[in-house]
């Protein structure tokens, strides 16, 4: 162990680069549309390059679709609807779990091809992502001949076809997360992945095809914000799911307003990490590292509010700035890497402007010393205290490694600060006292509480926002309901 | 009462009807019975007393701020009463009050909210003939259909209040997650629900839609069949008096569009179920419940006289997942 060196990164170890290898990953100078079980062109020929964000190397060339896309998609999807829905359930349930089966025999080259293209460390992709992606096939493959159990009656029926889309944070876990509860319970879905991350959803298509699933079933249609709202407001698909930013969970709302469609939402937060004065700091300090650097803070549930007791904000801000200081920033597909790189120059460029707004009203900055990569799009760890619940770092959802520090002195004003907020999907407590945590627990207005923990995901945990975060849930058997006509 | 008030009368809108006379329509439990009253002039008809409708808004019945009212009137255009027009301000006291109420109500045990809902229909009970008249007035219903629709009603009522305490373990629970944690899913209600109440079921299909939102912990401001409001104004005198805390329900009579506009607009109002809506309506208030994205429980065709199931409690029902590390107590295996 280093002693505390004024914050500078303690210099007695040098990390030799080990590099996870990117051979095992063949990816296409080009890629169609995944439409009625083959890859095809789009209508218009118009297509976009995908880059990895670490390096800015162009990866591959995706296809803009257009509304005659969406709509050809569709149409394959209400095709195999008939046919899909028909199956018995078991039958479907072998589809779902040949699915998980060879995602986790392929499951290092999809982590390796999510790190390139989305730009977060293989450590997350190895050991999160992927393993919860698998799982979450496995669950949901359980249900599909067990849905008169699940309490919606005795014969559930799907909704026809799904439309859905999906951010650029966790790709392929928001694929799993969509597809496959509306698998299990005889839906059929066209998807849209984010327009910077496309490249994890074609692979799947492959996974489809190798597990023979009928064709039309699953479709998968590229491009940007354009291709989402066609697919959103195509008079065909019964059911909508999206996840990604409030703004546009918004308008998608207005879309399907006064339409048959089922409309479920996953969108922003701004989490309150609650600390009190008896929380076991070092665990707490590896919480609130992990509620707002994992995935380079660009998680929707993210504890991007930090709020701490009073009587030990000093010893925890040393504490934490002691460890923010050992995070290693770099190249993504290092094994030793904590903070890989800012999906998208766009995404950079609104951490940068929401950081600087954050000095500009007051707020006091600090930012890990490190070096940062040349090319790519980076962002080094930054906190900031003196934060009143009036600053916009404190109000708007950042979405980047940017930890906003409140203070509070008691747990009557700890959560009236952690609901101050139209958000409502995730919070954190920290305490050793459990009538503290339950009470806490109980008054806040989230969906998802981690107590003495913090960014914690299971298929089997139900998963979605109070207020503005959205509606509907992921996960569990209450993630069926979604795509059920209950 | 219900005696006293079956033979003079005296009581709603029979009393309104019985001094122009109408038997033929009111029909057994709306009967008109005149109370003789002997004076030294001789034999005179008393004359019924009125009653006032008004709002019902944090516990009290203030008319509406604006001093509007609206003409209702029978199923045959006979006038019935002068209602309250309710304004957009109305509106907004009325969530004002509701989310005043909502942190004791959403509070209280399970229990607590089904003693007092059961509460509810015992107070029913009690007016079963005032509101069969008014439900008959209403809707053009035989008193004998009317009093069918009233006791259905009230049974909704018992129907929910048994519910209160069990929702939680039919849709939550505890989830079995790959790792030492301890992990539990809990409803909680999702807050101040705006309720447009059926257009035609004035009283059953009311209750139907307002006795869920409440159930759960939710605060309700409810918005009454435009045409058929007086069974729902008369409710208001029932929770009244039922230990129902002032501004869980609140009730508005009006223009339906008029104040649903603003309710579906309104920042501290977390969902709103469209059950009196036209189509039209329905869009316009979906698209704007949106800017705070509310959850929308639209309409569709219900026969409210059927087993009501539990789709109307959990369409205002949030899921929280609560985590903890479970800990371990060693690595020697079985603690026996």
């Amino acid at each position: 162990m280093t002693t505390d060196n004024g914050g500078k990164r303690p210099a007695a170890f040098e990390y030799a680069p080990a590099p996870e290898s990117r051979a095992i990953v063949d990816i296409a100078p080009s890629y169609g549309l995944f439409i009625d079980g083959e890859f095809t062109e789009g209508a218009q020929g118009r297509v976009f390059k995908t880059v990895s964000p670490s390096t800015e190397e162009v990866l591959s060339e995706v296809t803009q679709a257009d509304e005659t896309d969406v709509d050809r998609a569709v149409a394959a999807a209400r095709r195999a609807f008939g046919t899909w829905s028909a199956l018995p359930g078991s039958e479907r349930a072998k589809y779902l779990f040949r699915i998980a089966r060879i995602i986790q025999e392929r499951s290092r080259e999809l982590a390796v091809l999510e790190t390139l293209d989305n730009g977060k460390p293989i450590r997350e992709t190895r050991d999160v992502d992927l393993p919860l992606v698998a799982a979450h096939f496995f669950y949901y493959a359980g249900w599909a001949d067990k849905l008169s159990y699940a309490g919606f009656g005795p014969d559930p029926r799907p909704l026809g076809v799904a439309g859905q889309v999906i951010p650029w944070n966790f790709p392929l876990l928001m694929l799993a997360w969509k597809i496959a509860p509306a698998l299990a319970t005889g839906n059929t879905v066209v998807l849209k992945p984010a327009e910077t991350t496309p490249l994890s959803a074609l692979f799947f298509a492959d996974v489809c095809r190798q597990a023979g699933l009928p064709k039309g079933v699953v479709n998968i249609v590229t491009g940007d914000g354009r291709t989402g709202a066609a697919l959103v407001a195509h008079p065909d698909v019964d059911k909508v799911a999206f996840t990604g930013s409030t703004a546009v969970g918004k308008e998608i709302a207005r879309t399907v307003a006064g339409t048959r469609k089922k409309l479920t939402l996953e969108l922003g937060g701004k989490g309150a990490n609650i600390v009190f004065d008896d929380a076991p700091i070092d665990q707490a300090v590896e919480g609130i590292v992990n509620g707002i650097f994992f995935n380079q803070g660009q998680v929707c549930c993210a504890g991007s509010r930090l709020l701490v007791q009073e009587s030990i904000h000093d010893e925890l801000l040393d504490a934490l700035k002691r460890r923010l200081s050992t995070l290693r920033l770099g190249d993504p597909l290092d094994k030793n890497t904590d903070i890989g790189a800012i999906n998208s120059a766009e995404q950079l460029a609104r951490i940068t402007d929401l950081a600087d707004r954050g000095e500009a009203e007051g707020a006091e900055r600090w930012t890990v010393p490190c070096e940062l990569p040349s090319s790519g799009y980076w962002f080094a760890p930054t906190l900031f205290t003196n934060v009143t619940q009036a600053h916009t770092i404190a109000r708007d959802e950042i979405f980047g490694p940017v930890l906003s520090v409140l203070t509070f002195r008691t747990p009557e004003e700890a959560v009236a600060k952690a609901n101050n907020t139209p958000y409502g999907l995730s919070a954190g407590v920290w305490t050793e006292k459990g009538s503290r945590i339950l009470a806490v627990a109980n008054k806040l207005r989230a969906g998802v509480v981690w107590s003495n923990t913090f960014n914690k995901f299971d298929p089997t945990s139900p998963f979605g926002g109070y207020k503005e975060s959205g509606f509907g849930r992921e996960g569990g058997r209450h993630g069926l309901e979604a795509y059920l006509d209950v | 009462m219900s005696d006293t008030s079956e033979k003079t009368g005296n009581t709603g809108n029979a009393g309104k009807t019985g001094s122009t006379g109408n038997p033929g329509k009111t029909g057994s439990t709306g009967k008109i019975e005149k109370t003789g009253r002997t004076g030294k002039a001789g034999k005179t008809e008393r004359l019924s007393v009125f009653k006032t409708y008004k709002l019902y808004v944090g516990g009290k019945f203030p008319r509406s701020e604006s001093g509007r009212v609206y003409e209702v009137t029978d199923s045959q255009g006979k006038w019935l009463a002068n209602a309250p027009l309710a304004s957009r301000k109305d509106a907004r006291d009325a969530v004002v009050a509701a989310r005043k109420a909502f942190g004791a109500w959403s509070g209280a045990t399970a229990y607590n909210r089904g003693q007092i809902l059961y509460r509810i229909a015992e107070m029913l009970e009690g007016r079963r003939e005032q509101f069969a008249r008014e439900v008959a007035d209403a809707e053009g219903l035989s008193g004998s259909e009317a009093a069918a629709v009233v006791d259905a009603t009230i049974d909704r009522w018992v129907w929910y209040a048994g519910w209160t305490d069990k929702i939680a373990q039919v849709v939550g629970g505890g989830n079995p997650v790959a790792g030492p944690f301890f992990n539990l899913s809990t409803p909680e209600p999702t807050g101040v629900v705006a309720v447009l109440a059926p257009q035609e079921s004035s009283f059953l299909g009311l209750v139907s839609v307002v006795a869920p939102v409440i159930a759960t912990g939710n605060t309700a401001v409810v918005v009454a069949s435009e045409r058929r409001p007086l069974p729902a104004l008369s409710l208001g005198e029932v929770l009244a008096t039922s230990d129902l805390p002032g501004g869980v329900v609140n009730v508005l009579s009006g223009r339906t569009a008029e104040i649903a506009a603003p309710l579906a607009a309104h920042q501290d109002v977390n969902a709103i179920d469209l059950a009196g809506a036209d189509e039209e309506l329905a869009k316009e208030l979906e698209i704007a419940a949106a800017d705070n994205l509310k959850r929308v429980l639209r309409p569709r065709p219900v026969d409210y006289s059927a087993v009501p199931g539990i789709e109307r409690m959990t369409a205002f029902l949030e899921t929280k997942t609560v985590w903890h590390p479970t800990g371990s107590l060693g690595a020697s295996g079985s603690s026996y």
